[in-house]
């Protein structure tokens, strides 16, 4: 089975839930798809094995052949091709790899060579598989190290995957193909306004759902209100604790200190495994 | 004229939260969210919207089955994966053309996709400029290009003298989107080693584009080695702390409020915190 831990919000405790639940759980793989900023082997402090760049084919224009016609930059949806004059120039942090302009070249004039833009890192926690992304300072495209992260995926096994916040392409990469949607939140106004966001996009994928309401306290109850009116179970609550937060900080998973959480994450999973079924 | 943007790397440091007292505290400012997929600067300023703009992002892939012989060439060239049994799946379809392209008895129309709505708007505090990005759409850096053109301008035409960006998390696409043409990057980050670990990438960020960097430290009297780790990573490399912000439950009462905290609760630690970040940017920015 495949969880997908997303929010739209950030900050609302997924990475603290995909890894406190892969701790109770064991014998997990957990993805970290979240390739801009990645955290899970901060908590999990893995020990690292394989790591393999994520690359993307980008154009490279043969001048020997290039006629500067500029059929390709006018067929180019991303502006990242330039024809004038005398000169052809690509400008790479813009291409998308459609791999279009190779198609339309009537000269055979452009190439495709490789090009990195982040890598994926394996590694081994007792025993948890983890897979993580990490995209290259400067790079725009989150979306081929998520696709490269979950190529990773362990069909036989169960999968966490912990998703970036936001509600577009990098959340939509993520849970697309899971068989369950985790929606950690907290309950307060921008909690909720961006857990409607993110419960959109999973009813568009047809993603069965659950809730997690994390910092359960503070605030208001406009997350409860929705989630009833909408039908959406809350699977489980974390209340706002400060020894939750110093323990996070410092980097530990709180069910190595509080182990009596371990039963709720695995009666969770039993949750959500009657979801699914 | 001066444009800031406020950002995190991690996400939930409190972006929103310091952009929106800013807000309340300046007295000739534009602001933009530019967090388009999940924003929230708008429950705090409630703007009253003025304008409302369509936003096309990059066009969607139709096939026809009236003229489709079914050859799969399209599926077979589509690099995103996104045509299974002669249909496109909108929400994976980057819109790349090459469909278009290759099939041989042109039946895929390349037709306008509406991707969200950008508005301009008068709050309490002044003109703001922001987005909604329909969830699950692409594009939404170009969205965030046209949020912060659109501040800019509006900065330009009323002779406003700072342009404050509440940015998206991450440090991708609509981050670097977010960055373009903005001369400070002030950067909220929490005592814990994720928000370092985020920080340091946000920070490296801020370099690549040449942006000027600054540091406020969120909740800072959670974690009070982490700040210490904070503070000297930042020292050596010559980046300002230019505020402290201790943990403060009026924060969240005043975001449940809908209102900016230094207004809620003007007496609150949270709130002296940020008025005295915002005297020393006053000043940054003034010299």
């Amino acid at each position: 089975m495949k969880i997908a831990v997303a929010s739209g919000k950030g900050g609302t405790g997924k990475t603290s839930v995909t890894v406190n639940l892969a701790l109770s759980l064991g014998k997990v793989q957990v993805l970290d798809c979240d390739v801009e900023e990645p955290n899970t082997h901060i908590l999990l402090r893995p020990q690292v094995g394989d790591t393999t760049p994520v690359e993307l084919l980008v154009p490279k224009i043969l001048e020997e052949r290039c006629d500067y016609c500029g059929e390709c930059a006018r067929f180019c949806q991303f502006n990242a091709l330039f024809v004038a004059g005398e000169t052809a120039m690509v400008f790479p942090e813009l291409c998308h790899s459609c791999g279009g302009c190779s198609i339309v070249c009537p000269r055979d004039a452009i190439v495709e060579e490789p090009r990195q833009i982040g890598r994926v890192v394996k590694g081994r926690a007792g025993d948890i598989d983890l897979v993580y992304g990490e995209i290259n300072v400067g790079e725009a495209l989150a979306v081929p190290i998520i696709a490269a992260v979950k190529d990773h995926i362990d069909e036989k096994r169960m999968v966490i995957l912990d998703s970036s916040p936001g509600a577009c392409c990098p959340l939509v990469e993520t849970i697309h193909g899971t068989d369950f949607c985790l929606l950690v939140t907290e309950p307060t106004p921008f909690g909720l306004h961006d857990l409607k966001i993110v419960v959109e996009v999973t009813r568009k994928l047809e993603i069965p759902m659950g809730v997690v309401v994390n910092f359960a306290g503070i605030g208001d109850r406009g997350v409860y209100d929705f989630c009833e009116e909408q039908g959406i179970p809350i699977m489980m609550e974390i209340p706002f604790d400060r020894r939750i937060a110093e323990l996070y900080s410092r980097g530990v998973p709180f069910v190595e200190e509080m182990p009596e959480w371990r039963q709720e994450f695995i009666d969770l999973v039993g949750q959500i495994e009657e979801v699914v079924a | 004229m001066r444009k800031m943007t406020i950002l995190s790397g991690k996400g939930g440091t409190g972006k929103t939260t310091v952009t929106a007292s800013f807000a309340a505290l300046s007295s000739n400012a534009i602001f933009a969210d530019c967090d388009v997929d999940a924003s929230n600067l708008h429950l705090i300023l409630k703007p009253e919207v003025k304008e409302t703009i369509v936003f096309k992002g990059l066009n969607l892939a139709v096939i026809d089955p009236e003229r489709c012989t079914q050859c799969g060439l399209c599926e077979e060239k589509c690099r995103f994966n996104a045509i299974h049994d002669f249909t496109v799946e909108s929400i994976h379809c980057e819109g790349c053309k090459v469909c278009v392209q290759v099939c041989p008895v042109q039946a895929i129309d390349f037709v306008e996709r509406i991707c969200g709505h950008a508005y301009i708007s008068e709050t309490e505090y002044g003109p703001m400029s922001h987005a909604n990005l329909i969830p699950g759409m692409e594009n939404s850096g170009k969205l965030v290009t046209l949020v912060r053109q659109n501040a800019k301008r509006l900065a330009e035409e009323g002779g406003h003298e700072l342009v404050l960006v509440d940015g998206p998390p991450g440090i991708g696409c609509p981050v670097i989107a977010s960055l373009a043409d903005i001369d400070h990057g002030l950067v909220v980050v929490e005592p814990t080693l994720s928000g370092i670990h985020d920080l340091k990438r946000a920070l490296k960020l801020l370099d690549h584009f040449k942006v000027e960097a600054l540091v406020c430290v969120n909740k800072h009297d959670l974690n009070d080695e982490n700040t210490r780790a904070i503070k000297e990573f930042c020292n050596e490399r010559g980046i300002m702390i230019i505020g402290q912000v201790p943990f403060d439950l009026e924060v969240t009462k005043a975001m449940v409020d809908g209102r900016p905290v230094v207004d809620y609760a003007p007496d609150s630690p949270a709130s002296k915190a940020i008025r005295s970040m915002w005297e020393k940017l006053s000043s940054i920015f003034g010299g």
